[in-house]
This record gives structure tokens, sequence and C-alpha cells, in this order.
């Protein structure tokens, strides 16, 4: 009998879903994800994968994790600690539990809550039996026995059907926020076309789950979430690596180039160089190289010919790289390097975020060797951040570094569908053929950048390399009043791309007390935190930074303007150390998290709070 | 480029190639006479001017893009394969040359060396091999002959050095020729060979450094040692060699033998025909071993076979692409998949 059903509105709402890594959380976690745009929330996903690759089963080391956050009002974070957890064993349990706010609601297999399975998570005792867990809701179906019973008549072995499990955890959570069934029954269908028995029993186990949330006691009230106020338009899920490989694509598209990709697997970039490997039909060229360093120099061989040419890589790639990039700063060539960041030095911490690239971007080469750093803020931010590099790439002629990171890599977003006619054109300064006043090194006026002919057109046969360059003739020359003036130009070229970026935003006032200042990755957390303390009547105020070398026009304005600056970042203080070497005069706090994890809204919000009340002391 | 095709090729000649930079290797230096060879083959290929492009590594050799009127670039240590990779598998319209030496391709550059030769790159790869660093003035090299006393060997090496052409057999080369800069009518001849084969070629030019490495090469280059220290390879042709003539090779299992024609009953019957195409690296492999004094060094083009290169196999996987798939337009890829609309 349905019980009387009590429906409570939320503003907005965290799942996390967790179990072992053969448990299939990633694919409900995003099959919850597609339910959830089809009720016309906004969201943000984030994926924990495991650190191993098949660690052994049962163990906190092969727990992976995904966690969905959605809601009536902008979504911009996965969240930080979720209300309703999905824990699929003990050892998930036991991982997840410090994510899971204290009167949160926890969704459990009890039938994986036996002596084994406690003890290769590492409890001494059963957590559902030594009230260790008092405050929080415990919804503990025996989820594995439930489903083999749903099936037992099909002609499955019992191996086979506990594979559909997850959708029993599914049913609970879908009923639990008063979802439709549909979508998922359909993607049964879609996904496993010629296997009827298959169809079937996830159908089964996937309604058992609803109807068991449906009886069940503990479920009252349920959930809803209003639809989000979203700009019209047409919209889709998207991860950061996905975007920034379609932003490259876009970009290809409106520079009238063909795209190269020169690539080396590595985690958490290599997404991109597989999601490019399968447009061949845009006559992409994405070229695995035999590693980090053949990755950047086909791409250099590459740009030559006048291709977009990119390189995507992370942390210890982009060292391995770093001799090329400077051959690209020598030869004036467009390059774009996207540097997916994770925790470092060395191998480090490689599934886990971090920003510990900046100086490596702004500084590690040979020699006086700028290049254009710019950083993405979310996951779909990385397609037009993706786009804008390509951009400035191609029409100032030098290298860009684009930061990403492994959080907005693997997160995902909403992502609301442009049209590609209406992203801006791009305009390479390729030489027309025999053109009389062709000189490899001479400038534009305006850019400083150097004109870029193909080989292949006839009258520009001229050479590149790595030896510096006479100004305008482009021969080698080692005089040096000569290099002292390439050194400048080159310089000069980067700083007057200044001139062509948007200048430095503030959200909030124009002036005030705190300024928060950050930049990348973080985009998403150091917003809410700001909007949240400023609807409590704080006055803080936040500038993101987009824009790393140059820097906006205005940024020293802007600084100018707030009594107190707090600048936040994923290291131990890399970019505030930069804007102590470009603003001298200012006093800057900072705030720091180096542990492979995101910030938190709350962390952000106290620490603000904190300097607010020190300073009005 | 079908236009290309349609568009008269001018008779090009060698001053059509050569730049207006002066050529500063050392006087004697063996990479002369490459340059003039080089300048040579250039207008026999029937390519516009245009679309050659020149890139090469480090090491004196490199310098050459500078002294071509070309396209061309003059890259870092070791990474002139990656780079020319790059350049052709972007164009495949360009002629790609490659110039290297021993320490550019074989030592800091030894990794993308193989795997330019496995993925069979349609590049025409000149590796100019003196044996010695030069411009670093005088290290030895990964070619350097067990024993030689360099700046870094003050008491001889004690590496192995490598074979060029088991190297590049190794890595499942299709195209390994040897030449010596001493005879520029062997060099121009086995270019135009490499220039024509689809597929990474492979020109070994032994090379002499007079700085570092004088004579190196000298039993194999000497006006007096070099008819009975070299074998000239002639596809289809019997393997015959000395000054007179009368010595053959033939197979004696898994080893090359020299004979003598006219001793033991051996005539020219019993020698071995060499055929470059074999698919087959067993011979090839053996003939690229082959080092004076035990036997005479091979000449000419050791190996040639046909197989797909890079962008064969890429410009169809594009084309098929491009007809089948259902994402016509950028658009399409975005609005791909799950979408929904507000
Ligand atoms: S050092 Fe040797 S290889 Fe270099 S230019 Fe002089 S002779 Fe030639």
């Amino acid at each position: 009998m349905a019980k009387n059903k009590l429906v409570k509105e939320r503003e907005d709402v965290v799942v996390r879903f967790a179990g072992d890594s053969g448990d299939g959380m990633q694919l409900i976690g995003s099959l919850f994800s597609d339910s959830t745009a089809f009720a016309g929330n906004d969201f943000a996903t984030f994926p924990d994968y495991p650190s191993e690759i098949r660690a052994p089963q049962g163990t906190i080391a092969g727990v992976s994790g995904f966690q969905v956050h959605f809601g009536h009002t902008d979504i911009h974070t996965s969240g930080d600690k979720a209300d309703v957890l999905i824990a699929m064993n003990p050892a998930s349990l036991k991982a997840n539990l410090i994510w899971t706010k204290s009167n949160g609601i926890i969704i459990v297999d009890s039938t994986t809550f036996v002596d084994k399975g406690i003890e290769k998570a590492g409890y001494d005792t059963n957590p559902l039996e030594d009230n260790s867990l008092t405050g929080y809701t415990i919804v503990n179906p025996p989820i594995s026995k439930i489903t083999i019973e749903a099936v037992k008549d099909l002609d499955i072995s019992n191996k086979v059907a506990l594979k559909s499990k997850n959708m029993f955890a599914l049913g609970v959570v879908l009923y639990l926020f008063n979802r439709e069934l549909d979508s998922v029954n359909e993607f049964f269908e879609e996904k496993f076309k010629s296997k009827p028995l298959i169809i079937e029993a996830n159908k089964r186990v996937l309604k058992a789950g609803y109807l068991y949330a449906e009886n069940v006691e503990a479920i009252n009230p349920t959930y809803k979430v209003k639809p989000a106020l979203l700009k019209k338009g047409l919209y889709r899920n998207i991860t950061g690596n996905i975007a920034t490989a379609w932003g490259l694509i876009a970009a290809a598209e409106r520079s009238g180039r063909q795209l190269f990709l020169g690539s080396y697997p590595i985690t958490p970039a290599s997404e991109i160089l597989q999601e490019l490997s399968k447009h061949k039909q845009f006559s992409v060229k994405a070229f695995q190289a035999e590693d980090e360093i053949a990755g950047v120099c086909s791409t250099i061989g590459a740009s030559y010919t006048g291709s977009l040419a990119v390189t995507s890589t992370s942390g210890p790639g982009l060292s391995l790289k770093s001799e090329a990039i400077g051959l690209a700063v020598m030869t004036e060539l467009p390059l774009v390097v996207v540097n997916v960041q994770r925790g470092g030095p060395s191998t480090g911490m490689p599934t886990k975020s971090e920003q510990s690239d900046l100086m490596q971007a702004l500084y590690g080469r040979s020699g006086e060797s700028p290049c254009i750093v710019m950083a993405a803020s979310s996951p779909s931010d990385c397609f037009y951040s993706a786009f804008e590099a390509s951009k400035l790439a191609v029409e100032h002629m030098t290298p860009v570094i684009l930061l990403t990171d492994g959080s907005i890599a693997n997160g995902s977003e909403i992502f609301r569908i442009p049209k590609v006619a209406s992203l801006d054109k791009i305009n390479p300064p390729i030489v027309k053929a025999n053109d009389p006043d062709y000189q490899p090194y001479k400038r534009d006026e305006n850019k400083l950048s150097r004109p870029w002919a193909l080989p292949g057109t006839e009258g520009l046969r001229h050479r590149l390399g790595g030896l510096e360059k006479e100004n305008i003739t482009g021969n080698v020359s080692q005089s040096p009043k000569n290099h002292q003036l390439m050194v400048e130009l080159r310089d000069e070229k980067v700083e007057r791309v200044a001139n062509y970026i948007a200048e430095q935003k503030v959200i909030g006032d124009d002036s005030g007390d705190l300024l928060v200042v950050s930049w990348g990755g973080t985009y998403g957390v150091m917003l809410t935190a700001v909007e949240q303390l400023r609807k409590k009547g704080m006055d803080v105020n936040l500038a993101h930074f987009k824009y790393i070398n140059p820097l906006p026009k205005n940024t020293g304005d802007v600084l100018s303007r707030y009594k107190h600056i707090v600048v936040c970042e994923l290291n131990n203080g890399q970019f505030v150390h930069y804007l102590k070497s470009k603003f001298p005069h200012y006093t800057y706090e900072r705030f720091n998290k180096i542990q492979g994890l995101p910030f938190m809204v709350a962390e952000l919000e106290e620490k603000f709070k904190t300097i607010i009340e020190k300073n009005n002391k | 480029m079908e236009e290309k095709a349609l568009k008269e090729i001018p008779q090009l000649s060698m001053e059509d190639f050569k730049s207006d930079q002066m050529v500063k290797w050392c006087p004697g230096c063996g990479d002369h006479a490459i340059l003039s060879s080089v300048e040579k083959v250039f207008p026999q290929l029937g390519i516009r001017k245009e679309d050659f492009v020149v890139v090469s590594g480090i090491g004196c050799s490199s310098r050459f893009p500078y002294y071509m009127n070309t396209y061309g670039i003059h890259g870092i240590h070791g990474r002139a394969t990656a780079i020319a990779s790059g350049v052709k598998i972007a164009n495949p319209d360009l002629s790609v040359w490659v110039i290297t030496g021993d320490g550019d391709s074989m030592a800091i550059g030894g990794n993308h060396f193989i795997h330019v030769v496995r993925r069979n790159i349609d590049l025409n790869i000149l590796l100019f091999n003196n044996r010695i660093y030069g411009l670093t003035k005088g290290q030895y090299s990964p070619t350097s002959p067990k024993g030689i006393i360099t700046k870094t060997s003050p008491d001889g090496t004690f590496e192995n050095p490598f074979n060029t052409g088991e190297l590049v057999i190794g890595a499942q080369g299709s195209f390994f020729a040897r030449a010596v800069d001493k005879n520029p009518k062997m060099m121009v001849k086995i270019m135009l060979e490499a220039a024509k084969h689809n597929g990474t070629s492979i020109v070994e030019i032994l090379q002499n450094c007079v700085i570092f490495n004088n004579n190196t090469h000298e039993l194999i280059t000497s006006r007096e040692t070099k008819d009975d220290n070299q074998i000239h390879l002639e596809h289809g042709k019997p393997m015959i060699f000395g000054k007179n003539k009368d010595k053959g090779l033939v197979c004696k299992g898994t080893k090359l033998e020299v004979v003598k024609i006219g001793e033991n009953g051996i005539t020219e019957d019993n020698l071995l025909i060499h055929n470059q195409y074999s698919e087959d690296p067993g011979v090839h492999n053996m003939l690229a071993r082959m080092t004076p004094p035990f036997s005479p060094m091979a000449m000419g083009v050791i190996r040639s076979v046909k197989q797909d290169t890079y962008n064969d196999s890429l410009d169809e996987i594009i084309k098929v692409s491009k007809e089948t798939s259902p994402l016509k337009t950028v658009d399409d890829l975005l609005t791909s998949g799950n979408i929904w609309e507000i």
C-alpha cells in the first residue's frame, strides 16, 4: 500500500552515488543527470574515480563515486556535501560519509553489510548496527537480494542479474525526487537493443527500487525541485574535456583552418585526444605521438603548414614540452597548448585536481619566452576558452597556454548550445601568394604579429628556426642589439594582447570592503560563496580571472578599489605571487588549499567572514 | 591537389634552390658535397619549388635548411622527424625532407626516429653519419666505433655503436639506402630513388668531419681501398665488387660470405642477386650489417618495399568518415546526443 505522500520543495539538492568500481555508479549518475535535465533543473556533476584501475573489490581504494548537484536556482558547482548518499557497499559508505550532510539520507545495500564486506572496508563493527549513523536517515533495503528476486523467472544467472542492482538504487532515488522512469527505460531499450532479457531485467529492477521507496516508511517526505529559470535555448550536459575538444573544432571552422592535434595520452587530459580522434569527418587530424615532445613538435610542424595546431597534456607533460614551446615562441607560430592540471610535482596525484602549473605556464621555459596564458573557469567555459585560445594564437601568431584542471575537465554542467555562426570569426594573418612586401618577420603595426606564409604558396619561401632571428628579414642573427630588440618585441606582442581581451569584471560592487580574487576552474564555487554572503548583506566582491598573461588592462584599477584583497587558489600561492610582482603596492591575504580537493563553499564563506571580522575589529 | 597537377611545373635548375645565406660549414666538410647533390636532385623531381619543405634538428648538418631556398624549419635537437611528421600529416601535398645527423637522429632523437620509421610517414630523411658530435666540438656519438678516443672518451669508448641500417630495418623501415659524401653521382641517384619511394626513406650518408673525426670512413672511401670495401647494390643484379670486379657475395646459412669468382668453381651465377623489393628483411638486414674489413660496406638502395604510408591510411579514413558520418556540420556535433530545449 502506498503511504501518504508528503512532498517538500527544495531549492537545490546534492546526490552522491558511491559503490565499487564495478557497480556502475558512473552510469546511474549520468542517467540521473539526464533525468535531471528533463526535469528542467540546472545542474553540475563530478565523477570521483578511484586512482587504481582495478583495486580489490570491496575496498576503499576501489570506491567510485558520482555527485550530482541540481536546483531551481543557478548551479555553479557539483556541491559541497551530499543530501543523499547511495552507498552500494560498506567501503563506499566509509569513504563517503565525510562528504554527506549530518542529517542526510543514506541508502545502502544491506545485503553487503555482512562480516567480510565490513571487514574489507576497515570497520570493526557493522555501522548499520552500532549507532554510529545516528542523525542520518538510513534506508537499507537488501538490494542484491531483491534484485535477484525480481528477475528470478527470467532466464539469466544471478551474476548477470546482480549487474542490474545499481538500477534498484536509481529507482529509489528517482522516487525520492518525484521523477518518471520513462527516460531510463528508453535508455535500456536503446542500449541493449539485441538483448531483450537484459532490457527486461533492468526495467524490473528499476521498478522494484521505485516501488520499494514508495512503500518504505523511511522515505517520507519526498522532494521536488522546481525547474530552473534558464535562458531560452537548446541545452546539453557537457564535461570540460569534451567542451575543450569541441571548442577547438568550432575554432577550426570559424578560422577556415584544418584542426591538428599532436598529443600523448596522460591523465586527466587523454579525453581531449580521444574525442578529437573521433571527428575525422571534420578533417580533424589527431596524431597520437610517441611522447609528449613529439606531440608538441608535430604540432609546430602542422602550424607551419597553416593548421590550427593544438597539443594537449597535463603538468608533467607540459614540462616535457617546454623546449618546443620555446621554439614556437621564437618562430612566432600559432600554437595552442591545453594543460589539464593535476596534483604535482612529478607523477603527484594524477586523478586529483590542483592549480599548481600556473608558474610553469608563465615561466617554465629557457630564455625570455612569453606566452599568452589563460584559464578556463568551468566545464562549459572550456568550450569558449578553447575557442578564444585558438583565436588569440592565430591572430597574434604566438603560443597560448590554456589551463584547465581535473575538476572541470571531468566535471560536467549544463551548456547552452551556441550556433556556430554566432561565434566570432577568426582571422588568421595568412599572406597572399607573391606578395611583394612579404618579409617573414615584418610585423602588424598594432598586434606586432608576424605574417603567416604557408608552404606551397608561390613567392613566399622562407626558413624558420630556433636561432635568434633578425627583425623583419627573419635571417639568423646573433647581433647583440637585434637580440635585445627581438626579446622586447616578442614581449610587447604578448602584452598588446591586453588590447584584444575583455576587461576584468567584478561581481558585486564597484568598490568596497573585501575583494575575493580567484582564477581558473574555481569559478563556480567562488561565485556561489560570494553570492551567498552578499545575500546575507556582506560586502564581499569577486574578481575571477580568466586572462593571466597578459592580465586585463584594468587589473590594477580593480585591485585599487577595495580595502582588502584575498586571493584564493588550489596551490601554495602562485597567482598571489604573480599579482604581487605586478602590483606590489597592495596587501594580499591568501587562502590556499592543496589537498587535491576543490574548495568547499562553506569553508570559503567561513574564511571570508573571518577576514571581514578581523579587519573590522 | 588537382589544381596543382594541372599547373605547368617550370623547368627548374640548381640555382632555383640556392639560398642567399653564406654556407658556414668548415672547408672540406662532407656536408658541402651533400648540399650540392640535393640541389641537383630537387629540380629533377617534377615538384614545384614552393612544395618543398626542408626540416632539420640541431648539429652541423642541421644548418642545411638555411642554405636551401625552399620552405624550411631549423628545429630543435633530435626533433626534426617529429616536426616533419606534423608538416607531412597536416599537408600531404608537400615534399618533406629531413636533414639530421647520427647524434640528432639516434641519440637525443632516437625515439622519434624509430617511430617515424614504424609509421612509414612519407618523409625523405638524409642522415649524415660522421660518427662524432661536430657542433659541440668532438664528443663520441651513438655510431662512433668502439674504442675511439674523443673528448668524452679519453680512454676509448666502451659502448656498442648503432648500425643505422639494422636499426631502421628493425623498426620496420620500408626504405633504407647508404651513400658516401665522396661519391656525388651515387648520392644523386640514391636521393632520386628515396624521393620516389612512397613512405619513410632513410638515406644514410657516410660523411667526413674533417675537424673532429677526419678519415673515419677512410677505409670505405679512399681511392686505394674503396673498391674492395664497398659493394654497390643494384636491384636485379648479382652482388659483385672489388677493384677487379672479381669478388661477390653468397648466402651461407644466416650469413653473407665474400667469395672470389673463379675460385672453388664460383661463377657469377652462384652470387646473390639483389632484390631491394623483397618484403622479407632477412638479406637486407645482413647487407646492412656488413662492415669492413671483414666484408664490404653495402652501398645503394638496400631495402625499398611497398607499404601503406601513414597519410594513405589517414586520408582514406577521413574520406570515408566524411561520406558516412551523420555529423555534417559542427552545429550537428554540438546538438548530437541528449539535448533539451528550454
Ligand atoms: S665540425 Fe665537422 S661536421 Fe661540422 S662543419 Fe666542420 S667538418 Fe663539418
